[in-house]
């Protein structure tokens, strides 16, 4: 029986880990030829899908003269299907250049807008949740709080289109669905999880603790402040985390929310794209280097999520000890 | 051995659900009429007891499918030209005809006229406010507001895109030259929004004024949209109805030597509402005995199917069309 259950354990962290590895190397596989065609530029690069002539002088020449011979042809009579896929100069060799570097830039946004509107919310929750409020009601606001985390994302995609987008617009302007409504509609999505593994990491403080440091004369403020929250770091950080994993991931609310527009925002209520959502709208349709394209950005999304959480990881642990 | 054990019961599982799809024979593909498909199924089934598994993965999707035969028939709504079609060894035919509104959010404005510059230039991103003189000019005796025009599109590649940047490619010579046809693309303009799926550009023509997008007919009747009424090859102004979709599906030119290679918008005629679609069916050359199970399926949706197709705002293909169409299976063996 201890042998057994030592190896079900054993091979129960083993699969993660293969999973993981896996997963790496089959997305970086898969955008191998984007890799390969784009380099690092790709994170910088501004385009998107965006047709260019290849840069080559002399086919440049070539290709110039052969379609001034097709323009004589009136172009109005040519409107068979072959003609017009994909762009009408097909005279001149061209080649469409991918780049990342607004998904990036809509997702890191995107996760900070509801970071910065989940984190202080979620907070205020946990400890009212853990110390102030009388039994009775932190049962009944508890269960809410589950069950807002039961409630799936396409659900949330909805609600926010037909409901939370005008309300947003008739307080700040601009477009319904933009990288505003995403990020507070993500925040929403992501505050049960802070909130509860908050409460609960702050409810494993021993009760000694606060005792003692209520008999010293500090005050509830002060009680939280310097003995729940250093005590309970670790959870609220590890709450955190998965919350920031869950945001930089979100695909079918934000979907519905971000505008998926391949430009830069202007301004916080522009539409936007992030990198779920530019694979999630073109993944199916797409064919060749574009596929690889989409692989990339996955590829990038989950260094970013490994970077992001990392970093929060060890900075925050470390200060600690 | 332990380890072995383990995984027995997941492998019997995995027996039991692969040996529960129990479907006569399956297809993916096109988004775009899946309603009607499903409605079809749903008759053929009752009628024949013949069970269908149609999955909308989007046109892509579809064709991967097929020519992976992972699938017995895949829907499409950009066709293959005849040399693709000999390279993955696929026949193809006509499903079904939709046809794509221009639905607009103005709000007191009733009944919009949007000539073929109009359309064009509101694709384009050229013109930014609806009082603009090549919205007017059609629009005698209505009062546009001086408001700015926001363009719904597509988010996702769709066939519904793939269509439209059809039909602008044949009113547009700009649009050819610089976008042409397309599933997917970076539109136009600066005052633009991309919603997801037909729902998502319905929803958005909805809640936003001063809107206008495309959206299949189905979805926007469903939204109860505005949709404006469009100029067409001969001038003049046809409102979305499904008797316009009809004269314009009669004119469409699909030719069974080329495997029905062509988009149908913008036909000749007068009555005709000039932005409609057909999508299109892919079997395998060498499954002939599947294949006739398939063309049945359509030989009696093409016959029964017709109030179906009306309901969800499809168009029943033409007489002469499903003629030409059983000719080409009895030719190749399909029928």
């Amino acid at each position: 029986m201890e042998k057994l259950f030592k190896t079900v354990s054993f091979m129960s962290a083993t699969l993660v880990m293969i999973l993981l590895a896996s997963i790496f190397i089959s997305l970086f596989n898969s955008a191998k030829p984007a890799i390969e065609e784009f380099g690092f530029g790709f994170i910088a690069g501004k385009e998107w899908g965006v047709e260019v002539p290849i840069e080559n002088p002399v086919s440049t020449v070539v290709a110039t003269t052969a379609e001034k011979k097709v323009e004589v042809k009136p172009a109005e009579n040519d409107n068979s299907l072959e003609s017009m896929l994909g762009g009408g100069n097909d005279d001149i060799p061209m080649r469409t250049i991918f780049g990342g570097f607004i998904p990036i830039v809509g997702t890191l946004l995107s996760t900070l807008i509801a970071m910065a509107f989940a984190l202080p919310i979620a907070m205020g929750i946990a400890v009212f949740l853990a110390e102030i409020a009388p039994k009775q009601i932190s049962n009944v606001v508890g269960i809410a709080i589950e069950l807002l985390a039961a409630i799936p994302s396409i659900i949330f995609g909805m609600w926010g289109l037909f409901y939370f987008a005008p309300i947003v617009q008739s307080f700040v302007g601009g477009y319904q669905v933009s990288l505003l409504t995403a990020g507070l509609v993500l925040g929403v999505m992501i505050l049960p999880f802070m909130a509860a593994i908050t409460r609960d990491s702050m409810r494993t403080t021993p009760d000694v603790l606060k005792e003692s440091a209520y008999a010293l004369g500090a005050t509830k403020f002060e009680v939280i402040k310097d003995i729940i929250f250093p005590y309970s770091k670790a959870g609220i950080i590890g709450s955190v985390i998965l919350a920031l994993g869950r945001a930089l991931g979100e695909t079918m609310a934000v979907a519905f929310l971000i505008g998926s527009v391949f430009s830069l925002p202007s301004s916080i209520n522009s539409p936007t794209v992030s990198i779920p959502v530019a694979m999630a709208n073109s993944f199916g349709e797409a064919t060749g280097m574009k596929t690889s394209a989409l692989f990339y950005l996955a590829f990038l999304l989950f260094i970013i999520s490994f970077a992001v959480i990392s970093i929060a990881k060890f900075y925050f642990l470390r200060k600690d000890k | 051995m332990k380890k072995l054990a383990l995984l027995a019961p997941l492998a019997a599982l995995m027996v039991t659900t692969s040996s529960l799809s129990a479907a006569d024979f399956k297809g993916s593909g096109a988004s775009f009429p899946y309603s009607v498909y499903q409605a079809w199924i749903g008759s053929y089934h009752k009628a024949t007891g013949t069970q269908i598994d149609y999955i909308s993965k989007g046109s892509s999707a579809g064709i991967k499918d097929m020519k992976a035969r992972a699938v017995d028939f895949a829907g499409t709504d950009a066709p293959l030209n005849p040399k693709e079609l000999a390279e993955a060894k696929l026949y193809q035919f006509p499903g079904v005809v939709g046809a794509i509104t221009m639905s607009y959010n103005i709000p007191n404005a009733k009944k919009l006229q949007l000539s073929r510059a109009a359309i064009a230039d509101i694709a384009l991103g050229k013109v930014a406010y609806w009082d603009d003189k090549v919205i007017t000019a059609a629009n005698k005796g209505m009062k546009l507001p001086h408001e700015k025009i926001t363009f719904v599109h597509r988010a996702d590649g769709s066939g519904t895109t793939f269509n439209f940047t059809y039909y602008l490619s044949v009113i547009s010579p700009e649009w050819k030259t610089s976008f042409g046809v397309q599933k997917e693309l970076n539109w136009p303009g600066d005052h633009h929004v991309g919603g997801k799926g037909n729902t998502g550009v319905a929803a958005q023509i909805k809640q936003t004024p001063y809107s206008i997008g495309y959206v299949d007919y189905a979805d926007a009747k469903e939204n109860n949209l505005a949709m404006a009424t469009v100029e067409n090859k001969e001038g003049k102004f046809v409102a979305p109805t499904l008797k316009a979709f009809q004269a314009a599906a009669a004119k469409a030119d699909l030719d069974p030597k080329k495997d029905f290679f062509a988009a149908i918008a913008d036909p000749k005629g007068k009555d005709v509402y000039p932005i409609v679609a057909a999508t299109f069916v892919l079997v395998p050359v060498e499954a002939k005995e599947m294949d006739k199970k398939v063309t049945a399926f359509y030989e009696w949706s093409y016959k029964h199917g017709d109030a179906d197709a009306s309901k969800l705002g499809f168009v029943p293909l033409p007489n002469e069309l499903t003629k030409k169409i059983e000719t080409y299976w009895a030719e190749k063996g399909i029928k």
